[in-house]
């Protein structure tokens, strides 16, 4: 019963295929306002819109600084300084504190 | 935004809007009902209680969603009436977005590494071949509850409902790993899944566990809950289920075990899922994760829900109204669920429900006279065998973690 793996763990992702999204995923409607169109550009590839609103309206400036800082550098979010800074304005005014 | 399937789902999982007195003229917009209607509790952060819908997955009830993708979806309380949460009802949690549809004829369980003496692929029908074990277990998030917190943290804003409790039935992960053989220096077991982020530097999630917990009898490889194959969104074919802990540890779709000599570093042990040292009444340690100031979120905290009523429901005057709930711990046993109608001066014990084993959620009951018409207040505090209660005031941490605070329920008698 007992086998050796030779050919190495890439085995292990044989046969399996990448769901675009979850099915039944609905638009979410961000407030309209300056920036909306960059976070749609930059998010929305990763996660649905709806963590925004979700964790508002609680946090204050630094708090989505820090949360616009975590998904670039820890999660890798490939988002230029320019948008970032028009995606923290938005957040900060249209679902901040 | 509301819709008119939405809503209609909602009012449809238990007369919600009429039992609870409520009527749509009450609210002031659309999306106040819809949080009503789905029975939210109101501290919950004001832009979570407009986002939140009810939604079904496929396969799945209608649930409340919290994200589309990933998919995070809690159960509402009328569904966890009962010790068993039936596959369909059950939560839904997921950190990444790429999530596969693994197929049982090609997935392959791999195991080995620096901390083990050979390595092995296992197909499905090779782990059913070890021993099958069950064991009646609950998978609680760690972060339930995390959108009661005040003040509130940033996350998933879960109400009551991500968790579950199901008969996982697999082969005990101490049987796969002694198919390799642990080293004498085997320090963590580390394990992933086959989804994984969007963008490549998304940190894989990734998890290890103590050798002492992957090792214990009723750690497993489980391929079965309540009967039947594991459904997609719990993690089919197999996950790792770990009773008494919290779910971050309960990988779904894993793939890959590996036996490590050293403190696994990855993000979601080194930073993600930590709590501050000393503060929360846990017994189980997960020591070679540890530093000065927090170590990982281990076992989870007693706690009980009352889950007959909802929130703010009306009863009728004169009689005795029966409240019921669940109640459970990481594995000690539930030793009381206490009930208190005067704000918690006075406590009087609930009738404890059926067994079903020591990581289950255990049912209570109790008779409370509303001879008076008017609002009432019923609390519920669970005990545990080794002295454990619930917590009376929040324990604030950052992640919003271990949210055991004892609940109240208001009713109206009317």
């Amino acid at each position: 019963m007992r086998s050796i793996i030779i050919a190495g763990l890439s085995a292990t992702f044989c046969g399996v295929f990448a769901m675009a999204a979850a099915a039944g995923e609905k638009p979410i409607q961000l407030k309209k306002a300056p920036g909306a169109d960059k976070v749609e550009a930059n998010c929305t590839a990763c996660h649905t819109l709806d963590y925004i609103p979700m964790n508002s309206t609680f946090l204050n400036a630094a708090g989505w600084d820090a949360e616009l800082t975590k998904m670039i550098n820890v999660f890798g979010a490939p988002i230029n300084p320019a948008d970032a800074k028009i995606i923290g304005d938005y957040l900060k005014a249209n679902y901040g504190q | 935004m509301i819709t008119r399937r939405s809503l209609l789902e909602a009012t449809g999982t238990g007369a919600i809007l009429v039992g609870a007195g409520h009527a749509l003229s009450r609210f002031a917009n659309l999306a106040e009902a819809q949080a009503a209607a789905l029975n939210l509790p109101s501290q919950l952060p004001d832009g979570a209680r407009r986002e939140a819908v009810l939604d079904a997955l496929p396969g799945k009830k209608p649930l409340i969603k919290l994200s589309y993708r990933p998919p995070n979806y809690e159960t509402p309380v009328e569904l966890l009436r009962t010790a068993i949460t039936p596959n369909e009802a059950f939560f839904v949690r997921y950190h990444l977005a790429d999530i596969p549809e693994v197929k049982a004829e090609t997935w392959r369980l791999s195991v080995g590494g620096e901390g083990a003496d050979g390595e092995i692929s296992l197909s499905l029908d090779e782990l059913k071949q070890l021993p099958a074990v069950e064991v009646a277990a609950v998978c609680q998030c760690s972060g339930n509850r995390r959108g009661l917190f005040e003040p509130h943290v940033p996350g998933v804003e879960w109400g009551y409902g991500a968790m579950g409790c199901a008969r996982w039935k697999g082969a005990r992960l101490k049987d796969v790993l002694d198919r390799v053989g642990l080293k004498k220096e085997a320090l963590e077991i580390v394990y992933s899944g086959t989804d994984k982020g969007v963008v490549d530097k998304t940190p894989d999630f990734v998890k290890s566990l103590p050798v002492w917990k992957a090792t214990d009898n009723t750690t497993l490889v489980a391929y079965e809950m309540n009967g039947k194959p594991l459904p997609h969104w719990n993690g089919f074919p197999a996950r790792i289920v770990v009773p008494g802990w919290t779910a971050t540890y309960w990988m779904k779709h894993v793939s890959k075990i590996s036996v490590v000599t050293k403190p696994y570093e990855g993000f979601w042990m080194k930073s993600a899922y930590r709590i501050p040292v000393g503060k929360f009444p846990v017994v189980a340690r997960f020591a070679s994760q540890e530093t000065a100031v927090n170590t990982p979120i281990t076992e989870m905290v007693v706690n009980s829900l009352l889950t007959s009523h909802i929130n703010g429901a009306t009863v009728k005057a004169g009689g005795k109204v029966t409240v019921s709930g669940i109640a459970w711990d990481a594995g000690y046993g539930i030793n009381a669920v206490d009930i208190s109608t005067d704000g918690g001066n006075s406590w009087i014990a609930a009738t404890l429900g059926e067994d079903l084993g020591r990581f289950a959620f255990r049912s209570f009951s109790h008779g409370v006279t509303m001879s008076l018409k008017g609002n009432y207040q019923i609390m519920a505090r669970a005990t545990n065998k080794i002295g454990q209660s619930q917590a009376s005031a929040l324990i604030a941490n950052p992640a919003g973690y271990h949210h055991n605070v004892i609940q109240t329920l208001h009713l109206v008698s009317v």
